[in-house]
């Protein structure tokens, strides 16, 4: 990428901007040092849920969707986005509607209705993809003021991020290695752990149609972690970020646990070793806490 | 109507294109999927068991499984099958033919008039605009649910598909039909 600034239009979702803003403030700040400009999307809307819309419409999830898309192109932007459900759900919506004419002449027919039209111009991208291929390793390594040296780190995927291959071209969905490039960038030390691409839990409407029996997975999930010594978990996925850190409120009140495993997704970690303060990146707003360990 | 095979491909070949939808009829029972499976150990669901069913055209037993709604959809199973069955695409085209026909718990109904009261499945509340604004936020996000005429097009596609009769949505309350309320399933 050359040195002058590039915009983004900025796909919201739900779970970042109307339960974790902390995401959306510190995406937007680190970005905005690295001189890429974020640009709202006026009236986007739920992408909506893939694994939810998904699993009971598909014939409303894709306008929906396409809908989402169109906002952007209409922009003339590339989006980006901070949650693997919008990931998965916009990726898949535009990669359906460029392979296969006759949905996408289907799908115009009701955005017509409205006066829209899926153009296929866009590019749906993970921030955190731009974090590392675009923005890159090498200046990101530049900006670390405070290094998080002595702090061990469990990785967690979420789901849509690499999966399905196919659609997402992150390479291996078995041994991944974006998220633990990022986190290493920090000095931090990546740790291996049991399951460590499993799934939080929450996703394809399992945490909806029952929350306790989803909390059992990320219960799993945390417990792996904290016996393989990690201090946190860092990931890329708003969704994500609200089973495994609201989820362990819930689970401590519905098992009687006492969890309190520091949760952070992948910019807020970046934040604060870029010396941005925890209320900058929306840590102390938020169910788990941080410790002095990764403040100092 | 027709098997639930040839309901699969037909429907979810509108989507996905028929082939994809195909591979259904080349799962062999190996039980990679089920293997891996990060819901089946702690859920009744059994990938290979439901793939199995769908091929005998088990209609009824199907949608009527609980666990058909315990898939993540994480696609652990999808990357691994080494006969290319598409795992959760054929899984979630099963679960709209399930919907279709009246099988959708009320909480997953309830997502759906979220979406159609804010266009949003987890909206904004008070407590939520005071969070943003202490990051430096604007108070309320430039979504659906700030501009009423954007959310306006969301609810015209729910209609288009009739999505508001599936989940039995009234407009006038904007809410689930009361008369019918209680698990629809």
């Amino acid at each position: 990428m050359s040195e002058e600034a590039k915009e983004y239009a900025f796909f919201l979702g739900c779970i970042t901007p109307n339960r974790y803003p902390g995401i959306e403030a510190a995406t937007k700040r680190i970005f905005k040092e690295f001189g890429i400009e974020t640009k709202e999307m006026v009236g986007a809307s739920c992408c909506p849920a893939p694994g939810v819309f998904g699993s009971f419409d598909m014939h409303t999830w894709l306008p929906v969707a396409a809908r989402n898309l169109c906002i952007a192109e209409e922009m003339g932007l590339e989006i980006y986005v901070t949650c693997n459900g919008c990931y998965g759900s916009l990726q898949e919506a535009d990669h359906l509607l460029k392979d296969h004419p006759k949905l996408k002449e289907k799908t115009n027919e009701v955005l017509g209705k409205f006066g829209r039209e899926f153009k296929g111009t866009t590019k749906v991208n993970h921030s955190i993809v731009i974090l590392h291929d675009v923005i890159g390793l090498d200046k990101l390594k530049e900006r670390i003021t405070k290094p998080m040296n002595d702090v061990n780190v469990a990785v967690h995927y979420g789901c849509h991020f690499l999966k399905p291959r196919e659609v997402r071209g992150h390479g291996s969905s078995e041994d991944p290695y974006i998220m633990e490039d990022l986190v290493k960038v920090t000095g931090a030390k990546e740790v291996d752990y049991k399951d460590k691409l499993m799934c939080c839990g929450a996703g394809g409407g399992n945490r909806t149609a029952d929350t306790p029996q989803s909390l059992e997975w990320t219960r799993q999930k945390l417990v792996n972690a904290i016996e393989a010594g990690c201090d946190c978990m860092v990931h890329p996925c708003a969704f994500c970020h609200l089973q495994l850190d609201r989820g362990q409120a819930e689970m401590n009140k519905a098992f009687g646990t006492t969890f309190n495993f520091p949760i952070l997704f992948a910019t807020q970690f970046l934040g604060l070793a870029m010396g941005l303060s925890q209320t900058e990146c929306g840590l102390d707003i938020q169910t788990t806490t941080m410790p002095e360990k990764l403040l100092k | 109507m027709g098997t639930l095979y040839e309901d699969i491909v037909d429907y979810g070949g509108e989507v996905f294109g028929k082939e994809h939808m195909e591979t259904l009829m080349l799962c062999v029972q190996c039980g990679k999927c089920t293997g891996g499976c990060p819901s089946g150990r702690n859920t009744a669901l059994r990938t290979r068991k439901l793939f199995r069913m769908a091929q005998e055209d088990m209609r009824e037993e199907i949608f009527n499984a609980p666990e058909l709604w315990f898939c993540s959809t994480c696609f652990t199973c999808y990357e691994r099958c080494p006969k290319g069955v598409k795992t959760t695409d054929l899984i979630r085209i099963i679960r709209n033919l399930a919907a279709k026909e009246g099988h959708m718990s009320v909480p997953h109904r309830m997502t759906g008039v979220y979406v159609l009261k804010t266009g949003h499945a987890v909206p904004i509340g008070e407590p939520q605009m005071k969070l943003r604004e202490e990051v430096g936020l604007e108070s309320q996000p430039p979504t659906t649910q700030k501009y009423k005429e954007q959310l306006e097009q969301v609810q015209e596609i729910f209609r288009t598909t009739h999505y508001d009769a599936m989940i039995d949505f009234d407009w006038d309350t904007m809410n689930l039909r009361e008369a019918e309320g209680g698990e629809k399933k």
